[in-house]
């Protein structure tokens, strides 16, 4: 599912000429801050016993907090299809304003 | 808290963070329901693989039990407060940079 989320968005960066991966700086500044407050949140989760995985379909390899390394790239890959996403619809729209 | 409570106040934050702490006003403008609109299409498809197949699990006792395409409702609001974040977070950085 990681994989069909990266190959579903990634397309967009060479189709469109998006130029999200080419402000990899950006992106990384931008995707951090937020991550790390959803990764301490899946870690609080993960251990209140609000959602849990299937040991038999996950990798099985865990990262800190005991979070699945499948999470981490989640939190990784989602953010930035949307921002892949977004910047799609700004290079097809050009005349939708997001600055004033 | 359960993962509703904790879900409703992401979503509050994000919006607050958008409308009155950065000022992003990204919920104001077309280009972000569009965006949104793609995202969730791909998120509800994600969602029912991952909950259907029972590859992630959630206790009854931290969700409504509302699903929407097998998944807990509470995971769309999940879904808008991570992107709303990165979104708003993206666009700060960009209004401040001459390659927007």
């Amino acid at each position: 599912m990681i994989g069909f989320t990266v190959f579903g968005s990634i397309w967009l960066e060479f189709a469109l000429k998006v130029k999200v991966l080419k402000r990899y700086k950006r992106a990384f500044k931008a995707i951090l801050p937020v991550s790390l407050i959803f990764i301490a949140w899946d870690a609080y989760a993960i251990h209140a016993g609000h959602w849990s995985f299937d040991n038999k379909q996950i990798l099985g390899i865990f990262g800190p907090f005991g979070i699945p390394l499948e999470e981490y790239l989640f939190f990784t890959v989602v953010p930035l299809a949307a921002i892949l996403t977004i910047e799609a619809v700004r290079t097809v729209k050009k005349h939708w304003q997001v600055y004033k | 808290m359960t993962y509703t409570q904790l879900a409703i106040f992401a979503v509050v934050v994000a919006v607050t963070l958008d409308l009155y702490v950065i000022k992003t006003g990204l919920l104001k403008r077309k280009v972000f329901w569009t965006s949104y609109a793609i995202i969730i299409g791909f998120q509800l498809l994600t969602n029912w693989w991952l909950t259907s197949r029972n590859i992630v699990m959630y206790s009854p006792d931290a969700i409504l039990g509302i699903r929407i395409a097998s998944a807990p409702v509470e995971d769309l609001l999940f879904g808008f407060a991570l992107v709303l974040g990165v979104l708003v977070n993206w666009i700060r950085l960009g209004a401040s940079n001459k390659q927007r």
